[in-house]
């Protein structure tokens, strides 16, 4: 079990409808590679984030394979279109199996 | 000829201009509604220096950017991780910081701003987070936090960004004085073979480069610090440490008396720009 996983994510309240608006996300996490090794020798094993994906309303709107050499707290910006009101829905997969969410709804005005 | 020969030499001109570190005119607004003061008149005591600029203004634009956003400021990852401690009770009296204090938005606004400040009751000036162990070691009868280590910034950052945008504003005079006396002696002593003090890079060169890096005026009010190069919030005294050992010297330890005298004539030297901590620096 990582510890210290917090997931953050920064989506506009409103957006005018077909409007690209910005999505800021963070999930603070470790990312042990599983290439270092402690002060005896002994491998790390590897704990990543290995996925993240963002949905709205159901319908993806990225995903994304994370790999290794990925950095500490891995951050995602990316713009998404909104045709409608609705929910973003933003999902970590860690390594040890555990599932990280968090949902945020987009008004239309 | 002529033409091509002047302009040669105002390239040569030009050129140096465009390289110098010195401090920008830009303007630090965090989350687009919090203005900071990052320059402003020095304090009466400081002799040499008419101007005191935050080390922001010595950073470059992409820098500075990621201090003018709490979403963007990797420093606010440890923020939150301080919150939690503040939350979770520790020790024999199995209290809490919030126990006492309750929201550190409301019982920590404007503490930072004071700190290093006399402590009547232990007869001795305190750093935030001298503060912090003697309300853990006193009070909740838990053990003190290592000085500079992880856990220990977390919660200074925390205390330190209910402060924000207010002007730091320690006490030289009274009982502090004769620390605040030996930290300016420290300031202006020079140290290790390279033979610098504080005053060599800080006051005499403050916008000029240091190999590929610019000095800034050493200020601390944007401690503690997020630094790019190891991906942390460093501590005052961490950064003092790595000043003292970069002029090839026997260093002193986060935590010594020598340091809190010279954290307490630093901050002094900061008295009327803003709190920034957690800042952001390369």
């Amino acid at each position: 079990m990582a510890s210290g996983v917090k997931p953050r994510v920064k989506v506009p309240k409103k957006a005018a409808a077909g409007e690209a608006i910005t999505i800021k996300t963070l999930i603070s996490h470790k990312m042990e590679s599983g290439q270092r090794k402690d002060k005896s020798g002994n491998v790390i094993p590897r704990s990543i984030i290995n996925r993240f994906t963002a949905e709205f309303n159901g319908q993806s709107v990225v995903d994304v394979t994370l790999e290794p050499a990925i950095s500490t707290n891995p951050y995602f910006e990316f713009e998404a279109t909104v045709p409608e009101a609705g929910d973003f829905k933003f999902t970590w997969y860690d390594d040890d199996g555990d599932v990280y969410e968090s949902t945020k709804s987009v008004k239309i005005g | 000829m002529k033409i091509k020969a002047l302009t040669a030499v105002t390239l040569l001109l030009a050129a140096p201009m465009a390289m110098a570190g010195g401090a920008d005119d830009d303007t630090l607004v965090i989350n687009e509604e919090l203005e900071m003061v990052t320059k402003t008149a020095a304090p009466a005591h400081m002799e040499n220096v008419d101007e005191i600029m935050s080390g922001w203004h010595f950073r470059s634009d992409e820098t500075q950017a990621l201090q003018m956003d709490d979403f963007d400021n990797p420093g606010m990852i440890f923020v939150d991780q301080g919150m939690d401690v503040w939350n979770t009770a520790e020790g024999s009296e199995g209290k809490a910081c919030a126990d006492c204090h309750g929201d550190p938005a409301d019982s920590m606004a404007g503490v930072a701003a004071t700190y290093p400040k006399w402590n009547d009751a232990s007869e001795e000036v305190r750093t935030l987070q001298m503060q912090i162990n003697g309300c853990r070691t006193e009070r909740m009868g838990a053990e003190a936090y290592k000085y500079d280590a992880g856990t220990a910034i977390n919660v200074e950052a925390m205390i330190t960004s209910h402060s924000r945008g207010m002007p730091v504003n320690v006490a030289i005079d009274g009982p502090a004085e004769a620390m605040w006396e030996e930290g300016k002696e420290l300031y202006y002593t020079r140290t290790g073979q390279l033979e610098l003090s504080c005053a060599n890079c800080h006051e005499d060169n403050y916008g000029n480069y240091i190999r590929a890096d610019h000095l800034s005026q050493g200020q601390i009010n944007g401690f503690p610090t997020y630094r790019l190069k190891n991906a942390k919030l460093n501590g005052v005294h961490s950064r003092f440490k790595g000043c003292v050992r970069d002029t090839r010297a026997e260093t002193y330890s986060p935590g010594s008396a020598e340091f809190v005298a010279l954290e307490l004539y630093v901050k002094s030297r900061a008295n009327g720009l803003s709190v920034e901590g957690p800042s952001v620096r390369n």
